[in-house]
């Protein structure tokens, strides 16, 4: 490990936090844009005048945005996401158990669609342009191509209604046993395997596809080596970088782009509580959501930098 | 040959005999399944309630933002599990009249100004404590306080004194209502140990069940409530369950599993389809829900009533009936009321669609040109549908309308209530005066017509105070008449609750106040073994 590695890893890490600076801006500024008024929308119709400029007071809204900014970003930092004006409670609280939830179904459908996806990816260069290869693209690619609300909905119909094998409302609560929990997420978790498998999958076939081009593939192949070792040792690992950035991506997915399925499988993860507190015009909640998934996102592109910085010999032996 | 059956019918209500075989031995004595499953269920009710078990319903109406606190109770699901925990002075019985529940006995001074409610021994909250007329006056003053925020606190800005007197709670009113025991069935209004002052969101009352589960905007349950004063007259389930279903199909969907017992809201476009489903069953009741067009009566050109009238025989009811609501609904009359109501004037005229006479009258007014008509997905389901249809029977009249599609974002804060015409939705009140003082009298905050008679006023405010009967119909009977040919309200339909039970579900009553029972589906419903 040398200091051009360390270097690199530093930069990705501090253009990070800059990037979730700047997002948090885009953030603040977004929720102030939205049409009505905060205390308005908390008084609803029969408010007074009196009433209500007694709330904006308390909760300073007569500040300019950008004290109001400051004021709020001084509060994340330390950890203070405030606390919702729909019901006044704490929302790191609140949050912090949607976010277990959403993070557990996440963990699950990664567990199954990565090591899925890139196996399948596997096997459809050991078939290239085979019947195998084209059964493992079409399938996939037709997963991807339904919407997830579509794929959830069938899943529905013939898992839970029709074979009775799974429960259509997954819905989780504390107490639940782990068994019972597993049998609530199924289907969400398929459906959100079968969202995420095509994209992998055939990121990981182009990949190692390419790297099978290579010169010392030939000498590998001439060297008598199965095909499946060479794709497992001298192809894989120097296709890794795209790969991984592709499942990061896809992982990123999984945790910040489940609303749809967690309003079909009525299921109590983020999306679900963003989408009720939006309704209810409430601000710090929206605001502090967007963070969080901001904070997902661009943590796991890092993640995803670093090991293909990592993966690259070049700069893991400098000379 | 009937006898036999009758036999037979009480063997499966005991569970002798399962439902197949009587159904197979029905059809060998020539009886068609229809008529067998109606003995069945007449047995299953003479049976009585079956006692146990987990009852569950899948709502539509819950957000993680809820609390338990009844004062800011605004959605379907915290409805309805207030029905569960909560117990109020009186309830709405399915007939539109009062049943006594906290309060024993309601009583007025002749001129309606003073009532004394004696209140009910020995009712026990769920903390052990007991109801007392001190948490009825603190209930009630936590309600009236505008800084509670009380949904209640319009129906009782009424009351000028409240004091407890013996069993009794004596109330002072500021002007006559005949109507207010009939306000204190508001479900906001729930009983709790020193009127929930302490706690407001402690879910404390004296209902049949004990809140055990209170995860907002996912599920909430509770437990039988060991000394529930009407021991077992509801509250037959042990555990009653309730999960936020805000997605439709999944709804559905979670019925036909069976993970679920009953559903609300069921959509009138998937009616048919559902019941379909083997063991489901649709409950339906017309309730005081409406669906209206709302024109301001003072601003141009709705400030000429041979407009407004045109606008009105304009409206093809029956059609939009058939297509918005797929006939689960029924016509308006252009005043806020329906046979759902007490006192309802049944013996007003139906307006129908005519076109001719509306054509005339819109000569007559003089207006040329296009009228702008301001319509959202938001109003009720279906609203950007009957825009457009109502657009097409106004041509037939020689009247323009242009449809101006509003974001649902902002509609009621922007358009209801702030443009001249509009389409929105009520959800009824619990009497003719409610709705009546809510939206259509000068000083109403909601007037959404702009409907400003002083005569107006001065009816409905005298026929709050009328303690006859026959009069007090007579003079609803007026007041509709007024506003069914002056006011700036066109009234297309009035809806339905449309709920459904799932397989062995016993004991559903409807009722027209609101959806799932009046709130008491999971309080009143039981599983046939």
């Amino acid at each position: 490990m040398g200091s051009p590695v360390l270097k690199l890893v530093a930069q990705r890490v501090a253009l990070g936090v800059l990037l979730l600076f700047a997002v948090s801006v885009l953030i603040f500024a977004g929720t102030q844009i939205l049409p009505g008024d905060v205390a308005q929308s908390i008084l609803g119709q029969a408010a007074t005048p009196q009433a209500l400029a007694n709330l904006r007071a308390q909760l300073g809204l007569n500040d300019p945005a950008y004290v109001r900014y400051f004021r709020w970003l001084a509060g994340l930092l330390h950890g203070d996401l405030g606390h919702a004006l729909s019901n006044g409670q704490d929302i790191a609280t609140s949050v912090g158990d949607r976010l277990k939830n959403t993070l557990f179904l996440a963990f699950w459908a990664a567990i199954v669609a990565v090591p899925l996806a890139i196996t399948l990816g596997l096997i459809a260069v050991r078939h290239k342009d085979g019947f195998i290869d084209k059964l493992i693209s079409a399938t996939t690619l037709a997963t991807i191509s339904l919407p997830e609300f579509f794929i959830g909905y069938v899943l529905i119909y013939y898992v839970a209604v029709y074979l009775q094998w799974f429960p259509s409302v997954s819905t989780v609560y504390d107490g639940m046993s782990f068994a019972d929990r597993m049998r609530a997420i199924a289907l969400p978790a398929t459906t959100l395997t079968l969202v995420v498998l095509a994209h992998m999958m055939r990121m990981t076939r182009a990949a190692i596809l390419n790297v099978m081009q290579s010169a010392y593939i030939e000498t590998a192949e001439l060297k008598g080596l199965s095909p499946f070792e060479i794709i497992r040792r001298h192809a894989f690992p120097n296709a890794i970088a795209p790969i991984v950035n592709v499942v990061m991506l896809n992982l990123a997915y999984l945790v910040v782009g489940v609303v749809v399925v967690e309003v079909i499988f009525v299921y109590p993860g983020m999306g679900q509580y963003l989408v009720d507190h939006v309704a209810k015009r409430d601000i710090p909640v929206v605001q502090a959501c967007g963070i969080i998934f901001a904070a997902v996102y661009i943590c796991l592109n890092i993640i995803a930098d670093i090991a293909s910085i990592l993966s690259n010999p070049r700069l893991r032996h400098p000379k | 040959m009937s006898k036999e059956l009758e036999f037979l019918s009480r063997h499966v209500a005991s569970g002798k005999l399962n439902r197949r075989d009587f159904l197979g031995r029905a059809a060998a004595l020539g009886v068609g399944a229809a008529f067998a499953n109606t003995m069945l269920a007449d047995a299953a009710k003479a049976a009585g309630p079956v006692k146990g078990g987990t009852l569950k319903a899948g709502l539509q109406g819950g957000e993680s933002s809820n609390v338990l606190d009844p004062a800011l109770n605004l959605s379907q699901v915290n409805f309805s599990f207030g029905k569960c925990w909560g117990e109020l002075l009186v309830e709405l019985k399915p007939d539109g009249s009062l049943e006594q529940r906290i309060a024993e006995e309601i009583g007025s001074s002749p001129d309606a100004k003073t009532w004394t409610m004696k209140i009910r021994k020995d009712i026990e909250f769920h903390d052990g404590k007991t109801v007392k007329p001190e948490d009825v006056v603190a209930t009630l003053e936590r309600h009236s306080d505008a800084k509670s925020k009380s949904a209640a606190l319009g129906i009782l800005q009424g009351i000028e004194t409240m004091k407890v007197d013996g069993d009794n709670v004596v109330i002072g009113l500021k002007d006559a209502n005949a109507d207010f025991p009939y306000l204190m069935a508001d479900y906001h209004l729930v009983i709790q140990p020193n009127g929930g002052k302490d706690d407001p969101n402690a879910g404390i009352s004296a209902g049949p069940y004990k809140v055990t589960i209170n995860e907002p905007g996912v599920r909430y349950g509770g437990e039988k409530f060991k000394n529930y004063w009407q021991g077992d007259k509801l509250g037959h389930a042990d555990q009653v369950l309730i999960l936020v279903i805000n997605d439709a199909t999944a709804r559905t969907a979670a019925l036909q599993s069976g993970q679920v017992n009953m559903i609300n809201r069921v959509e009138p476009k998937i009616v048919d389809l559902v019941k379909r489903i083997s063991g489901v069953t649709i409950q339906n009741v017309s309730g005081r829900g409406f669906y209206p067009f709302n024109m301001f009566c003072d601003t141009a050109p709705f400030d000429n009533n041979d407009l407004r009238m045109a606008l009105k025989l304009a409206m093809d009811r029956e059609e939009m009936l058939q297509t918005i609501l797929r006939g689960y609904g029924s016509v308006g009359n252009d005043f806020p009321i329906n046979e759902a109501y007490p006192l309802f004037p049944a013996d007003i005229e139906q307006r129908k669609f005519d076109p001719e006479k509306a054509a005339e009258l819109y000569k007559k007014s003089g207006h040329s040109g296009s009228i702008l008509l301001r319509t959202s997905d938001v109003a009720f389901p279906g609203a950007v549908d009957a825009a457009q249809l109502y657009q097409q029977s106004c041509a037939k009249a020689g009247i323009t309308i242009q449809v101006e599609r509003e974001p649902g974002d902002g509609y009621w804060s922007e358009v209801w209530n702030k443009k001249p015409f509009s389409l929105s939705y009520w959800g009824g009140r619990a009497t003719q005066d409610q709705m009546y003082s809510t939206a259509y009298v000068s000083s109403a905050d909601w007037n959404d017509t702009r409907w400003k008679r002083p005569e107006f006023d001065k009816m409905v405010i005298a026929a709050r105070g009328e303690l006859d009967e026959d009069k007090r119909k007579k003079m609803y009977h007026d007041i509709a008449m007024v506003m069914r040919d002056e006011g700036g309200l066109i009234v297309p339909f009035f809806n339905q609750y449309i709920d459904a039970s799932g397989k062995g579900v016993e004991g559903w009553v409807n009722n027209p106040a609101q959806e799932m029972c009046g709130g008491y589906a999971l309080a009143m419903c039981w599983l046939a073994a």
